[in-house]
């Protein structure tokens, strides 16, 4: 194993066992997208009936909501963790030791993903368990947790940015709102065609997670749907270079080693 | 074993400039030499970690240079932390892992191989006494356990040279007491450099081989404590009336034996002209003419005094001054 791959494997495993040990920021990503799920499914079941919906089950289309969710949790538990880091100096101590930067965010995101991808496999199981039948058959579902994972990766990577660039825990917990709400005008309860209010389908067009539920969601109902897997994984990638390519910048600055 | 490094600190005009103009530190000549403990002493707001941020590469320096164990601290700094090892200013550890988990992760970190990994892990535990509480959260440690464990960290990779940044801040007597030992024991068995930062005069008079004052950025003296002290020079004698009404005549007795000082607000302070021997002449003095002394007392030149003579204000209390003043740069 080279010397880079053991650092990235030593803070992933921190990492992991970091979230693990604080019960309130591993559990809630596991039980309020489920509640979530369950509320939303419970109370717009009605909604299947409108002309041109694209599935039976409101439960099935909704199933997408989840794996977005969890990867909001992956921003804020990897931004928090990183931004107490740099408070508490323990940031520091790692720069002391011939830890390169690129193993510090790359061991740091391992975690998170990890997280990620077991979070995605707990909602794909519950889903299953309720009745959810995944059109595009195994691989799909295998799909369906690669892009979770990537998605999961992306939004890790902007929590780590937005870590490195305030330094302050409370920075990054503000970003979870304004995530929630980019959530909330995507196309999360509707298809985008059956939004009425001109605002808010444009507003559901331009927003990025939109494409990002829509691929997760095709391989649920729709079976093997190319363009919009493209779309949400050509979305996820661009978020995840965007925000690495970020935190490799802000990294710089925060790492003023010589 | 004493595996003493062939390279210490040296240090020519360094200077760091924060935003605003702020000179933290502001032209430093350093030379500790290999094996020495060097007592970087003065308050809060000085300078000092500023410095040790410089010399442990942290940090790049505005201006000037310096080399730790013979490496260049802006050109070469892999070499240099592979040769030092530092506990900085608060002790940055992780509330959620053991004590054992980040001995294993640091010593994981500096390449150390798997199989020697739980041997030193042990070693340091056993060492920086905390094998019993090993397995448990750093969150339950108390202050001292925590100053311990960083202590420990910083050994992880042996280290020749040592950044300790006013390690004993806020531990109790016994916690410092333990520390100091530890200190001791690695500059002399082990033949350690260390660069100790402190705002206690008695930690730099307990430990250093040498010390440096800094104030503002600048060092303001620097020698032995016996030197330092040697060259304020002449001890003071305070004393406080019996009864307050005969301050004056105290007054005009003690300044018959040395030039009054402001050092006592409820009495009177001289410092004596020709040193202790004047003691008893004082006494005698003062039974001659009746005069009933309810407090006497001979102060030998301390380091605070040092740092007042070449800093015009006493080192307690100097230290809110700079720290308002850094709190003003920084907002």
């Amino acid at each position: 194993m080279t010397a880079l791959a053991a650092q990235v494997g030593h803070i992933a495993r921190r990492s992991l066992v970091r979230t693990l040990r604080q019960p309130a920021s591993a559990i809630p990503p596991f039980i309020f997208p489920m509640a979530l799920l369950a509320v939303t499914a419970a109370g717009l079941d009605s909604a299947t009936r409108l002309p041109g919906f694209p599935s039976d089950s409101f439960l099935a289309f909704f199933l997408a909501f989840p794996f977005i969710q969890g990867a909001l949790f992956a921003t804020m538990n990897a931004g928090t963790d990183l931004a107490r880091d740099i408070q508490t100096g323990f940031l520091n101590r790692l720069s002391l030791t011939p830890m390169r930067g690129a193993a510090l965010v790359t061991g740091h995101l391992a975690g998170v993903v990890t997280m990620g991808a077991v979070q995605a496999c707990f909602y794909l199981a519950v889903g299953l368990a309720a009745g959810v039948s995944i059109a595009s058959g195994v691989l799909g579902a295998l799909t369906i947790l690669g892009l979770a994972t990537l998605i999961a990766l992306a939004f890790g990577a902007l929590g780590t940015f937005f870590a490195l660039r305030t330094g302050s825990g409370e920075s990054v917990q503000g970003l979870f709102p304004l995530l929630f709400v980019g959530l909330f005008l995507s196309s999360m309860n509707l298809p985008r065609n059956l939004i009425e209010a001109d605002w808010f389908r444009f507003t559901a067009t331009i927003n990025p997670i939109s494409y990002l539920i829509e691929g997760v969601r095709s391989l649920i109902i729709e079976g093997w749907d190319a363009q919009a897997l493209a779309l949400g994984f050509g979305m996820a990638g661009m978020i995840a270079v965007l925000s690495l390519t970020a935190s490799a910048w802000a990294l710089r600055g925060r790492l003023t080693r010589t | 074993m004493s595996q003493q490094a062939e390279h210490g600190i040296e240090a020519e005009s360094l200077v760091r400039v924060f935003k605003g103009d702020i000179r933290a530190v502001d032209g430093i000549d350093l030379a500790v030499e290999p094996g020495e403990i060097y007592g970087f002493l003065g308050p809060n707001g000085a300078g000092k970690s500023t410095t040790v941020h410089m010399l442990t590469t942290l940090l790049p320096p505005s201006s000037g240079r310096a080399r730790v164990a013979g490496f260049d601290v802006v050109h070469e700094g892999p070499q240099v932390r592979r040769a030092i090892g530092a506990a900085l200013q608060e002790a940055a550890l992780d509330p959620l892992l053991t004590g054992r988990e980040h001995l294993r992760l640091q010593c994981a970190l500096h390449g150390i191989p798997r199989a020697e990994r739980r041997h030193r892990a042990n070693e340091l535990l056993e060492r920086v006494g905390l094998t019993l509480a090993a397995d448990r959260k750093v969150k339950g440690y108390s202050g001292g356990m925590k100053r311990r464990l960083d202590l420990a960290l910083a050994l992880a990779h042996r280290p020749t040279i040592l950044f300790l940044d006013e390690p004993t801040t806020g531990l109790d007597v016994q916690s410092r007491s333990a520390l100091w030992v530890e200190v001791v024991r690695l500059a002399r068995d082990e033949g350690v450099t260390v660069f100790l930062t402190t705002q206690y005069l008695e930690e730099a008079d307990a430990l250093a081989d040498r010390v440096g004052i800094i104030d503002h950025g600048r060092i303001v003296a620097e020698g032995t404590t016996d030197e330092l002290k040697a060259q304020i020079g002449r001890p003071t004698v305070e004393a406080i009336p019996g009864d307050g009404t005969e301050a004056a005549a105290l007054a005009r007795i003690l300044e018959r034996f040395g030039e009054r000082t402001d050092g006592s607000p409820k009495g009177v302070s001289v410092r004596l002209s020709r040193g202790v021997g004047d003691l008893a002449e004082i006494v005698r003095a003062l039974d001659s003419e009746g005069l009933r002394v309810e407090h006497l007392q001979l102060h030998a030149p301390s380091l605070d005094d040092v740092f007042l003579a070449k800093t015009g204000r006493s080192l307690e209390g100097a230290g809110e001054e700079a720290e308002a003043e850094e709190v003003e740069a920084e907002t």
